[in-house]
């Protein structure tokens, strides 16, 4: 079924510009990979080779994390708008701890 | 250049302020091209740590659909770095996710904080300009 997808800046490129564009699946999974296959720019971006979201995106089904509902396997439906995002983080220090306080 | 009116820097500025000891974080919403910001978005910092900084999420949402509904975008991040300088650690480098946005440190390491802003583009860090205005 169509559902609605919000892009994120970042991605939107790849899309010819589109903020938002309508995407066939019945999971939150299906709608990503025929995202990514309309899009292939976006590959590697958003879902990984083995159908996992990847690391640094959150995605949404209106206002719920899919992270904290069934991830890849959440059901949508026509009347849901999924939202992609970059994931935001940092820190002051890498992983080595190269800049001890 | 990132254009910051007097009242989204001073937002930013107390945010990263009340969110010691641990390092603070929010997003910047406005024109992505002229790189004005308009409006701060103080987020929680998920990772609650004086080294680290997530946005929340849920937050990211609310403030990315707040600035899309208004005909704005999220133009960038900010975040505090307690004691280091106000320079894009390795770890900042590797996460961050939209060459377009604008990448500002808020030091707090001195007597007064220190606002810097940076391009990253393919892991490569470029200081740009930062202008305020007097609003």
């Amino acid at each position: 079924m169509p559902v609605k997808v919000n892009l994120p800046t970042v991605l939107r490129p790849h899309a010819g510009g589109e903020r938002t564009v309508v995407m066939d699946g019945a999971t939150v999974g299906e709608v990503l990979t025929a995202l990514v296959a309309q899009y292939p720019g976006m590959a590697g971006q958003v879902i990984d080779d083995s159908g996992t979201l990847h690391k640094f995106v959150n995605v949404y089904i209106n206002d719920d994390d899919v992270r904290y509902l069934s991830g890849i396997d959440t059901p949508v439906s026509s009347s849901d708008e999924l939202s992609i995002l970059p994931a935001v983080a940092g820190g002051a220090v890498d992983a080595g701890g190269l800049h001890p306080r | 250049m990132l254009t910051l009116p007097r009242s989204v820097h001073d937002q930013m500025v107390a945010h990263c302020l009340i969110g010691l000891p641990d390092e603070a974080c929010g997003l910047l919403g406005g024109d992505l091209a002229s790189g004005e910001a308009v409006t701060c978005y103080p987020t929680r910092n998920l990772a609650a740590s004086a080294k680290l900084y997530t946005v929340d999420p849920t937050e990211h949402l609310r403030a990315d659909r707040d600035a899309e509904g208004n005909g704005r975008s999220i133009i960038g991040v900010f975040h505090s770095h307690t004691h280091t300088e106000a320079y894009p650690s390795p770890t900042d480098v590797a996460q961050a996710p939209d060459p377009a946005w604008h990448y500002v440190l808020v030091s707090l390491r001195d007597t007064y904080p220190m606002v810097r802003s940076y391009r990253i583009v393919a892991g490569a860090i470029e200081e740009e300009p930062v202008r305020l205005l007097a609003r």
